[in-house]
This record gives C-alpha cells, structure tokens and sequence, in this order.
C-alpha cells in the first residue's frame, strides 16, 4: 500500500486492474485505492510479470503492506509492490453507489464525458430508496486526514513566512492580449502563469523544492506543484504537476486543467499525491488578500497567492492603481532561511513583470 | 431556438461542470461564481462549453456581463437576435 502523502496511514484497496500473468510496465495503472481524500489510480513502479496478488478488494491495509508481487521477465518469483477501461465516476458517487448496494458498471451516467454523478446513482438506486448519509462520513475522513498531516507539520516544521505585493498589470495585460487571439478552450488562466513563474523561480532558489527526511535537506531536480483544489464534496487535496520544469506555459496550463477535472471527478494517480516537491495554493478565487499555508511534509515550502486586487501603489515617484498580487511564502527554517526566501519572492515578482518571457 | 431551449442548455452545461451545485436555488442574478461556489477553472470551463455547444465566443473582456444567469440568455439572446438581422 503506497504512501500517498504524510497524513495517510491505511487504505483500502477498491479494486485490481491486473490479474497474476499480465504484464506491467513501469507508470501503469495496477489498482484502485480509497484514502480517507479521494480514490486514487495506483502505478506500478517496475515492470514485469504479475505474480501474485496478496489484497483482495474490499481489505483495508496499512502504508507499506504489500499488495502483490511481480517477478522480472524469465525469472523466478518475486520482486515486490503494488487497466483495463476506467469507469468515470465522481469518488462522492462511488461511494454513494456501494453505500446503497448499486453496481456502479451498471450505471449510464449523465456527466461529463459519460461520467456518473451522484443524481445518477441516486436515480439507479433499488426503490425503497435509503437516505444517503456519505457526507458526514467522507468529511470526517477527510478532516482526520488533514489534521494528521497539518498537526504534523505544526509539530516538526519550524515555519517562517514571508509576503510581497505584486503589480500584476504587465501580467494581466499580456494574458488578455494573448487570450484574445487564442481558441476559447486554449485560453490561459493566471494561475497557470503563476505556476510557471514559481518554476523560474525555483531556478534562482532551488533550495525551496525538495524534501527534509533525517535531518538534511534533498534538493529535488525535478519540480512537481502540489497544487491545492477544493472538492466539490468539501475540503482540500493537493495532487502535483509533475515535472513542472519541463513544461511550457500552454502545457502547464493544461496539466493544471486535467488534474483539476481529475481530481473532481477521480482519477488522480498515485505518483501525482505521493511526489509533490513544493504546493502552490492559490485562494484568490475564494477572496481572501493573502495565503500563509502550512508547509506539507516532507516538503520545505508552500507558496500562497491570494486574489488579484487594485490598489494604490506609488512607483517612480507616481501614485496610481494597479491589480496587485499578495505572494506568501511559508518555510522550513531547517531547510532554508529569511534571506533564500526572500530571493525566491524577489525572483517570482521580476518574472511576473516579463511575462512574455514566461 | 426558444429562449426556453436556451436556459435549458445554459443549466445543462453548468450541470455538467457543477454537478453537485442545486440549481433550482439559482436566482437568474445571482452571482454564478458565488452562489455555486464554481472558481475561475469552472467558470472557463463554462465558456468553452457554451463556445461548444452554441458556437458563441465570450471574450474575456466581456466575463462580467456573463456572471448571472440572467446576463448569460441575455448576452447570447442578443448575439442570436444580431445573426439573424444580418
């Protein structure tokens, strides 16, 4: 059972993907499991032949158990670790439907994409129909997780925090410009260039992307965003863009889309909550001025944005109004200090000042 | 078509990027973004559903006129009403 990020300690395994004597290469989807956040396609991390399969669907296992075997290519047994076509349905409908004994695979769902959605399996449920009461239950899950990795991260991570205004002007211009000649669906949202801002960023101070495990900080080569999204059901869940550094701003902007619907409507991979290097949590559609987050371990940084706002800002001796961006930035002091921090807010606001460059 | 057929799909399409919001408490000027807590993501999502279904552009530029319900049939009542007096 994989680990899919410091706040979970069990999980229970929805259903295989694989059976003993298939194939499976490194990235492949192998099972389903349900966190106490959301349901998550698992991958393989080797490739090979399945060899046994040790979990049966339905068993709920701690972080570490293992789940089945596989063994390389003309070899005896038995390396160790954790698709056919998935069933699009939202995590709140899925459990909805094993709650009210509906066989979801039966189910013609009416959402996007052919997705089920909780009216559906509401509509598809044996007559007598029994009041659903998941809600109570997915948020108390949810709250519990939150609360092991945030009562966590207060307990281990000395915090220091650090905010800048940001005139979002020169940005925002150039979004408009270049949404203008663009297709409605290839349009660009700021927080897709907030990402790639934070990237090049990340460059200047790559100290704020990694990990702190036994005492030392492990700078990460690759840049993965935990990117915080609220569900529809309530409550957050971080899954990361992976290999953020490698991406332009249109790929960006459509990771950022796809994992959002993802995470929506379920899907998410277990490499995208298990791998995060830094989280980006942008609240400005929710109105709130500033974000200071708490770091989510083993991470060293989370970046705050709050709403883009206008305001008087004084510059080259000149008052006017601009849209301006309050960008946080809340450290490990183990990991880096005041001074790294600054950098990195310093960097993120002159490359928001070129945006065509991004 | 009928100003009927058009709230049916302006509903439909945001059904399908909200599914969990109750739309039969949705005022025609009440504040889309905040009344069913749908965010920027969402809200683009709409646009592109309408471009979609209705071959309709929104321009960004024009986002504001299209935050009720009441301001979605009317923008694309009158780009209908301007096609056909074409």
């Amino acid at each position: 059972m994989p680990s899919l990020g410091a706040d979970m300690e069990a999980g229970t395994l929805v259903e295989w993907k694989i059976k003993p004597g298939d194939r499976v290469k490194r990235g492949d989807i192998v099972a389903e499991v349900e966190t106490e956040k959301s349901e998550i396609d698992v991958e393989i991390f080797a490739t090979g032949i399945v060899h046994e399969l040790l979990v049966q669907p339905g068993d709920k296992v701690p972080v570490g158990t293992v789940l089945a075997t596989i063994r390389e290519d003309h070899e005896e047994p038995a390396a160790v670790t954790p698709a056919p076509a998935r069933l699009r349905i939202s995590p709140l409908a899925k459990k909805l439907a094993a709650e009210l004994g509906v066989d979801a695979t039966r189910i013609r769902g009416t959402g996007p994409e052919g997705a089920i959605t909780r009216e559906d399996v509401e509509k598809a449920a044996p007559a007598p129909k029994i009041q659903p009461a998941p809600r109570p239950d997915f948020q108390a899950g949810m709250r519990r997780a939150v609360a092991a990795a945030m009562s966590r991260s207060n307990r281990e991570i000395p915090h220091y925090y650090l905010e800048t205004h940001i005139d979002m002007q020169l940005s925002l211009d150039w979004l408009a410009r270049e949404n203008l000649n663009r297709p409605v669906k290839d349009r660009l949202l700021p927080a897709a260039l907030l990402l790639r801002a934070v990237v090049h960023a990340l460059h200047v101070v790559p100290e704020l992307n990694g990990y702190w495990i036994d005492d030392h900080l492990e700078i990460k080569p690759s840049v993965n965003i935990g990117f915080a999204i609220a569900l529809r059901q309530g409550g957050l869940i971080t899954p990361a863009i992976l290999d953020a550094n490698e991406k332009s701003l249109d790929q960006l902007m459509h990771s950022l889309s796809d994992l959002i619907s993802r995470a929506r409507q379920g899907g998410l991979r277990s490499s995208e909550l298990s791998e995060g290097t830094i989280t980006v949590s942008n609240l400005g559609d929710l109105g709130v001025e500033a974000v200071y987050g708490v770091i989510y371990p083993p991470q060293v940084a989370l970046v705050g944005f709050g709403r883009v706002q206008e305001r008087p800002w004084a510059s080259a001796g000149m008052l006017g109004v601009r849209p301006v961006l309050a960008a946080t930035l809340a450290g490990d002091h183990r990991a880096t200090d005041g001074r790294q921090g600054a950098q990195f807010l310093e960097a993120l606001d002159r490359f928001l000042q070129e945006p065509e460059k991004l | 078509m009928t100003e009927q057929d058009l709230r049916r799909h302006i509903l439909d399409i945001i059904h399908r990027v909200a599914p969990e919001a109750d739309l039969s408490a949705l005022g025609p000027e009440q504040d889309l973004r905040e009344t069913l807590d749908i965010d920027s993501f969402d809200f683009l999502t709409i646009v592109i559903a309408i471009n979609d279904k209705l071959q309709v552009n929104i321009p960004e530029s024009d986002y504001r006129q299209v935050s009720t319900l009441a301001g979605i049939m009317q923008y694309l009542s009158h780009l209908t009403a301007a096609s056909k007096g074409k």
